[in-house]
């Protein structure tokens, strides 16, 4: 199995590569729509809810088939690398607006209003009241997006990207090792994913005890 | 006292304010000098509360004028900010910012709004929070505090803002009784300073002690303004009467045991 696992090692890095740089891309958007939401922008906000509901009630293969098979049918053709980014973060700012949202408007207007009498700026409250409040309460639910959309990483080798997938299922096609090769795909995902809970849920406990002390 | 009395400080001229079809305030006209302590009372619904959101401009009004020495106070001018300042507001669920400590929570404001040295706001943030009995509690978390404590840190938050009126809107109602004192205390403690207010309560015995004048609110005009001695021994009109008897009780008791 040894000599695998430089073939591993490769298709994690892409996979991290490809998986992050989705995962910046749905933060931006998902931060985009939830203050188009929040702040209530006419006609954007129409745009946004179609948006979402479109990305989050589609599965990201089919996403995928779209950016990768059917826009270059009217001249938009992209590597698999930029539509497997594209796919996850287009997918992933549809969950994150809708966690940013929820956390946001967890904030009592009211909170807005005292920092307001106190002599701030709309733009002062939202950045020192309103958005730190808000962020530890979309905490857990940003966490759970980000394993989610590393875990949807898995359908890119339907666009021929040589992620950990692919990898494995390679390996297994050439040389039948089929438990082998699928012990190590868990153990390279969890390299991947562990991390990212844990140090996930010790933010989230650290925030929690700054806000709300349990 | 005449003498203090003569710098204007707020005027509210045929104030006007609705919901929709809802009219909250009819027609308040309403002058505040330097140094005066004005309590607003009367039945709930009454607009005493979204009288001093309008003060602020937290609400937008339709029709009237808000002046604080002259300058127009509208919620959607540029110059809000910098009017609020001046104007410090405790609210009747404290507002503290739960993600900040106390002494966080005091010198925010000063910091990034007025841009004031941090040392200089932080002495005076302690020697404030001295003044409340509160100097050993700088470090807390707001939900560490009773109730009581939290509504004198919006006190002193408000306070190191160096406003030169405090808008209180029901400071006291939702306190367990055995706090109100405290905070109600350090209230009386600012009118004996010198500190102009606008206290909306409904601690009648308070009202007496603390004010120079008491506005008594119902159906969204003022119904009646007196001196305190005058208002709650005697009330001019029916309405005052009828809200005023509402804190009495009968004694129901018909024969000695």
């Amino acid at each position: 199995m040894q000599e695998y696992l430089p073939l591993f090692a490769d298709a994690m890095l892409l996979t991290l590569f490809i998986g992050w740089i989705g995962v910046i891309i749905s933060v931006v958007l998902g931060l985009i729509a939830a203050f188009i939401q929040y702040f209530k922008i006419p006609v954007l906000r129409q745009i946004i809810k179609v948006y979402i509901e479109l990305f989050r009630n589609t599965p990201l293969l089919i996403q995928l088939f779209f950016l990768y098979f059917a826009l270059p049918k009217i001249g938009l053709s992209m590597s698999p690398q930029v539509c497997g980014a594209l796919g996850l973060g287009l997918l992933g700012g549809s969950y994150m607006a809708e966690a940013f949202r929820s956390g946001l408007e967890s904030v009592d207007k009211i909170q807005s209003e005292s920092a307001l009498s106190l002599g701030m700026t709309k733009f002062q409250a939202l950045r020192y009241i309103i958005l730190p409040q808000a962020i530890s309460t979309s905490m857990p639910a940003f966490v759970a997006n980000i394993i989610f959309l590393l875990k949807e990483t898995s359908v890119f080798s339907a666009i021929s990207l040589m992620d950990l997938m692919f990898t494995a299922k390679d390996l297994i096609g050439l040389y039948y090792k089929t438990a082998e090769c699928l012990v190590m795909l868990v153990v390279f995902y969890l390299i991947i994913l562990l991390p990212v809970s844990i140090v996930g849920s010790i933010i989230e406990r650290r925030l929690r005890y700054a806000s709300f002390g349990d | 006292m005449a003498e203090l009395l003569k710098e204007e400080l707020l005027r509210i001229e045929h104030l006007r304010k609705a919901y929709d079809n809802t009219v909250v305030l009819k027609d308040i006209s309403l002058t505040v000098h330097k140094g005066e302590v004005i309590v607003v009372i009367g039945p709930s619904g009454c607009g005493k509360s979204t009288l001093l959101r309008c003060i602020n401009g937290l609400e937008p009004i339709q029709g009237g004028k808000i002046t604080l020495r002259g300058q127009e106070i509208d919620g959607n001018s540029k110059d809000i900010a910098q009017i609020r300042q001046k104007l410090g507001m405790v609210f009747q669920n404290y507002e503290l910012f739960p993600h900040k400590t106390v002494l966080q929570n005091i010198m925010l404001a000063p910091m990034k709004v007025q841009k004031r040295p941090k040392d200089e706001v932080e002495a005076q943030a302690k020697q404030l929070l001295e003044r409340v009995g509160l100097l050993e509690k700088k470090d807390s978390y707001p939900r560490q505090l009773s109730g009581g404590q939290k509504q004198r840190v919006a006190i002193v938050r408000a306070l190191c803002m160096n406003p030169e009126m405090m808008l209180f809107d029901e400071v006291t109602a939702a306190l367990d009784p055995e706090m109100v004192r405290e905070v109600l205390d350090t209230i009386l403690e600012l009118a004996k300073a010198g500190g102009t207010m606008i206290i909306v309560t409904h601690e009648m015995s308070f009202a007496k002690a603390v004010s120079d004048r008491v506005l008594f609110l119902d159906g969204g005009e003022i119904v009646e303004e007196a001196v305190p001695e005058k208002f709650f021994s005697d009330p001019q009109t029916e309405r005052a009467k009828r809200f005023l008897r509402t804190f009495e009780y009968d004694a129901v008791k018909h024969h000695d045991i």
